[in-house]
């Protein structure tokens, strides 16, 4: 366990002394610009993924197939994700050591990390027969369930998210 | 009281999250991006609704941060930036929507009308970019 401690410690140090996490830190205004184009994709991702979301529990685009709503709204929600997550990489390398223990970094990785086992769980198993989900009468319980965990770990996720923000200490 | 702030931002950034993601799909409907199965009119009626429903939800909880630190956001010529690309932003879509009392199908009537609207959608995504990026520097730009 000591171990493992340590070796964590020389990566995130690894990562802390890089050239472009150097960089971030010490530029004048290269952090706020990532975190602006951080904060455009995240709100892209938990917007589309909620159009999705709000489909399956029958609240919006009841009109729609879930085919048609997945149709629209996911390859928006994959493009956005990539963005996020690289995005989020550099803002985390510019303070590695510091964000890797900040209870709301950690709970923010283990949401996304749920949010994900949801949707693949959506897609693998809950959502076979989507393509008979025309209206929004016609969705199964259990996928409505997913869809509202979904929601509510996407709005857990911006949550920690804006609570890091209040908690990290900076470096000088 | 230390929640109230982070909390007050997270809904609204939750907000602008339906504003954003409604502003990309009118928007990319209207640029002909994915097809365009339907006329302009039809396709937006549902994203415009969840655009309005939102302002007033930014609006609150916006005002709720401003009283909660009048002095961050207020000294913040960022600040004034981000209020008048918002107005911008909302009179384009006032703009785009009133020929459309008139019928339905205003904007695909002609090929300049088309081209027309492909140019406000582009103008109309790119002003809420900028709003979202000015929101993020009003924390970072202070001397007024």
């Amino acid at each position: 366990m000591y171990r493992t401690h340590e070796v964590l410690q020389t990566l995130l140090q690894f990562l802390q002394h890089s050239a472009i996490a150097t960089g971030i830190r010490e530029g004048e205004t290269l952090f706020p610009w990532i975190e602006c184009v951080h904060v455009l994709a995240l709100t892209l991702v938990i917007g589309s993924i909620a159009i999705v979301d709000l489909r399956l529990l029958g609240l919006g685009s009841r009109d729609r197939s879930v085919l048609q709503t997945t149709a629209l709204a996911l390859p928006v929600t994959w493009s956005a994700f990539v963005v996020a997550a690289i995005t989020g990489g550099l803002l985390f390398s510019s303070n590695a050591t510091s964000y890797a223990y900040n209870s709301f970094f950690q709970a923010k990785m283990l949401l996304i990390a749920l949010a994900g086992l949801n949707m693949a769980a959506y897609h693998l198993i809950l959502g076979k027969g989507a393509a008979d989900w025309h209206s929004a009468a016609q969705t199964p319980w259990r996928v409505r369930v997913a869809g509202g965990l979904s929601l509510c770990l996407w709005i857990a996720i911006a949550a920690c998210g804006r609570w890091i923000g209040f908690t990290i200490s900076t470096p000088t | 009281m230390a929640w109230v702030v982070p909390a007050v931002q997270t809904v609204h950034i939750l907000a602008v999250a339906a504003v954003i993601t409604s502003a990309l799909m009118i928007n990319l409907q209207l640029l002909g991006v994915g097809g365009r199965e339907r006329a302009v009119a039809s396709t937006t009626n549902r994203f415009v609704s969840y655009l309005w429903w939102s302002l007033p939800v930014l609006l609150a909880t916006g005002v709720t941060l401003i009283i909660g630190e009048p002095a961050r956001v207020l000294k913040s010529p960022v600040f004034l930036l981000k209020m008048g690309l918002l107005i911008a932003a909302v009179s384009v879509m006032l703009v785009c929507r009133t020929p459309l009392q008139g019928g339905k199908a205003f904007w695909d009537l002609n090929g300049r009308r088309r081209w027309a609207v492909r140019c406000i959608a582009a103008a109309s995504l790119t002003l809420w970019v900028a709003i979202i990026f000015a929101g993020r520097w009003i924390a970072y730009v202070q001397d007024a």
